[in-house]
């Protein structure tokens, strides 16, 4: 990529998880030119997963998330503009228009533009009472409502349900969790994982209802009713919702960028255009070791796609290719996972679902596909490698705690 | 390290094999330590990213890996590897006096 020496102006758009670690990165490379990085939010580039968990819980404050200081990026020689919203891009001058007025010219861009929570898409699903968790405001303006006594509906057992589930419990709220599948995180985990959780929420107080369809959610004035298909109303004071993101690749789209359900890009983040790139959450990107295109939201895939493409861009990149890895906390359980299966044959415990800490393995053809963590945070390193490897593994030994993991990689 | 700082006996020399580590709590204070090919070494055991104990994680060479979020850390200085930590973690002076492994920490 030698069209992007090391005098160039890198303007990176977007100054999220993604966008703060690719501008590190490009001085670690060694890039000597110009870094513009440009975010629409006031805070510089922090880390979500705290969001939904400590910061939802008052444990910290907000700039316990920062990734560095504000002060940091002038002192790298990074030029970071905060509340600077984009709103084009004119690929054949090379220039991004700001809403605000104005444009900035570029050698590359890197659209690092993030995701966005999902609207529920029916009636009241916009209200006053009704809350989203994607940014900081949003998080400080749930925590806000969480108070000993309230009654609080979550639309949505996934990560996100689930960790605002587990922190509104500790702070005394009433919590009632609705969720259109069986059982919780369907779209991401194993049924057995899902199950687990189920019994772990109602275990704390939280009222789990699966396979429930909502319909509509009526504001009463006081209170909100969230109408579910052939069952009682959920009424409670506040709704949270938490039903997944979506990709900003509008700004790309206008421009004629390849998207497809995300910004389509190869192992480098390149996209169809060669001087613009993409990393994090807004990618659907190609990775080596899955032998497919995956969008992910995540924070390894922020953290990591973003630095990997980064280098890339300064010329001195390696593939991104890792095995996905997701984490979540809830109440007292540290779940890891690792792995994104469309389809596994057998699952494989190595512990019982009823002990403090337990692995389960999902495999295909003989292969470890994916593996889930309870409270096993050391199993996980070995997982990973088992994955990566694609080795055909003894599912006895897996399953046998007195075998050690690091002896099935090798 | 102050006069008054004492050598404090924390683990037996034979409890912690080549290439593995330990974690141990002296008063307040989170200790790991750490079997480099036969020497001992010791830093404060909490990551400085988010909250774990690092030997929960994984000793690769001479850096160990955090359980967490594998963030990573030069065994013998503290020296965070990169994103995501943010600073690196304090190193403990450590020695092995006859059949036990010693660390010196603060008086109380």
């Amino acid at each position: 990529m030698s069209e992007t020496a090391s005098d160039k102006h890198i303007v990176i758009l977007g100054a999220g998880h993604a966008g703060g670690r690719a501008a590190e990165a490009l001085r670690q490379a060694g890039h000597k030119g110009r870094v513009t990085l440009l975010g629409a939010e006031n805070h510089p580039p922090y880390e979500r997963p705290p969001l939904s968990k400590e910061l939802l819980a008052g444990a910290i404050a907000h700039e316990k998330t920062y990734l560095h200081p504000e002060e940091w990026y002038a002192e790298q020689g990074i030029d970071l503009k905060l509340g600077a919203n984009a709103v084009g891009i004119d690929r054949k001058a090379r220039r991004v228009a700001l809403e605000a007025g104005g444009d900035i010219s570029y050698d590359a861009l890197l659209l690092t533009t993030g995701a966005r929570a999902r609207r529920l898409p029916l009636p009241g699903g916009n209200g006053k009472r009704v809350f989203y968790l994607r940014d900081i405001a949003d998080t400080l303006a749930l925590r806000e409502k969480l108070t000993e006594g309230v009654r609080l509906a979550i639309i949505g057992a996934g990560f996100i349900g689930l960790e605002i589930a587990a922190t509104a419990r500790k702070r005394g709220v009433a919590v009632t969790v609705i969720e259109l599948a069986p059982t919780p995180l369907a779209r991401v985990a194993a049924p057995e994982i899902g199950e687990f959780l189920a019994t772990l929420h109602r275990g704390k107080g939280v009222d789990l209802r699966t396979g429930l369809k909502v319909t509509a959610i009526e504001d009463t004035g006081s209170e909100v009713r969230v109408l579910v298909e052939g069952g009682e109303p959920v009424v409670a004071d506040y709704v949270a919702i938490g039903i997944g993101a979506q990709p900003n690749v509008e700004i790309a789209q206008a421009a004629g960028i390849e998207v497809r359900d995300g910004i389509l890009v190869d192992e480098f983040g390149r996209t169809n255009d060669p001087a613009i790139f993409a990393a994090g959450d807004v990618t659907r990107h190609l990775n080596p070791l899955l032998g497919r295109h995956v969008r992910l939201e995540a924070w390894q895939n922020a953290q990591n796609q973003g630095i990997a493409v980064a280098k890339a861009i300064a010329g001195s990149g390696a593939a991104f290719a890792e095995v996905p890895w997701f984490w979540t906390d809830q109440f007292e359980v540290n779940l890891q996972m690792a792995g994104a299966p469309d389809r596994w044959d057998r699952v494989v415990w190595r512990g019982e679902p009823t002990e403090p800490a337990f692995t389960l393995f999902q495999l295909l053809e003989g292969k470890v596909v994916a593996a889930v963590t309870i409270n096993n945070m050391r199993d996980m390193r070995f997982a990973r490698m088992l994955i990566q490897s694609g080795k055909i593994v003894d599912p006895a030994a897996l399953g046998d705690k007195a075998v050690k993991l690091q002896d099935l990689v090798r | 390290m102050a006069d008054n700082d004492a050598w404090v006996t924390v683990a037996e020399r034979a409890a912690i094999a080549d290439g593995e580590m330990k974690g141990v709590t002296v008063g307040s204070q989170e200790i790991a330590l750490y079997n480099l090919k036969g020497e001992i070494y010791a830093t404060d055991n909490l990551c400085s990213h988010a909250f774990a104990f690092l030997t929960d994680g994984w000793l690769d060479g001479e850096e160990v890996e955090c359980p967490l979020h594998a963030g990573r850390f030069e065994i013998k200085t503290g020296k965070g590897m990169g994103p995501p930590i943010p600073c690196d973690v304090k190193t403990i002076p450590v020695r092995v006096e006859g059949d036990n492994i010693q660390v010196k920490v603060a008086a109380s």
